[in-house]
């Protein structure tokens, strides 16, 4: 059962270089992409066990992730944009001061 | 089998570490790209056609489009035609093609070799997962459709500008 093991060491691997994209850049739409690597290695992870077992399962979590990775992706990126309007920059320590 | 595997994989890998110490946004935008298409030929080699091309067509076709429009939109005017012009330079795009080139070569290989599936990894139908997802997960179906609503209506709140006050907000 090789492949099953390649495929969580892959999916390891993406989602420590997602990690570590989210802590080190400051550019918000990079940290939207690290989120995005982020679901991606996690999805991998369902299909790679899902290929192990045999079972359908690991596909369905998958296309759960895929779900939830479109709407976080709409809701993230619209609130891109009003980070842009306000501040004029989409660096995300703009906005780390709470008011009110 | 195993080859094409470790060959999308390092594929990703190197497309992920790539993209994300760009600078400029639009090249690793389509350096995530290619990654998601290695993923997507990874899926396949792992067995799961179906959701090999739900990731090509979802995730690298319209999540990754969402993306390249709102860089667009952040940067209007003189700037985005120098931008343009440096989208046609080759260093931007030759990278990026060579990878998307070798993850073709190897999807044609898997497709004319028939050897997808027919190795140590049994292929999962998109039958069985259809009947997985409205059978005992079909509740889950209901909650990520109710979720997608939210997304849908959070989006368009958020996008809203009041036509009084354009360009303040």
């Amino acid at each position: 059962m090789a492949p099953a093991r390649d495929g969580l060491v892959l999916a390891a691997l993406l989602f420590s270089f997602g990690l570590a994209g989210l802590l080190v850049r400051r550019n918000v739409l990079f940290i939207l992409m690290s989120i995005e690597v982020m679901l991606n290695a996690a999805g991998l992870a369902f299909i790679a066990a899902g290929e192990h077992w045999g079972q359908p399962d690991g596909q369905v979590a998958f296309l759960f992730i895929l779900a939830m990775a479109a709407a976080e992706v709409s809701v993230g990126l619209a609130l891109v944009l009003h980070l842009y309007h306000r501040y004029k920059s989409v660096d995300v320590d703009a906005a780390s001061r709470m008011k009110g | 089998m195993s080859l094409t595997f470790d060959i999308a994989g390092a594929i990703a890998v190197a497309a992920t570490v790539v993209s994300l110490t760009r600078v400029n946004a639009v090249h690793a935008l389509l350096y995530l790209i290619v990654s998601l298409l290695a993923i997507a030929v990874v899926f396949f080699t792992l067995g799961a056609p179906f959701v090999a091309a739900l990731e090509a067509i979802v995730y690298a076709g319209a999540i990754m489009v969402l993306f390249v429009f709102v860089v667009m939109l952040l940067n209007l005017g003189r700037e985005a035609v120098r931008e343009e012009r440096n989208l046609l330079e080759p260093s931007m795009w030759v990278g990026p093609s060579v990878l998307a080139a070798i993850l073709i070569a190897e999807l044609l290989y898997l497709e004319l070799t028939g050897a997808a599936g027919g190795g140590p990894s049994q292929m999962i139908s998109p039958r069985r997962v259809g009947i997985a997802l409205y059978g005992p997960y079909l509740l889950g179906v209901e909650m990520a459709s109710m979720l997608l609503l939210g997304g849908l209506v959070a989006a368009y709140h958020l996008g809203w500008r009041k036509p009084a006050r354009a360009g303040v907000r």
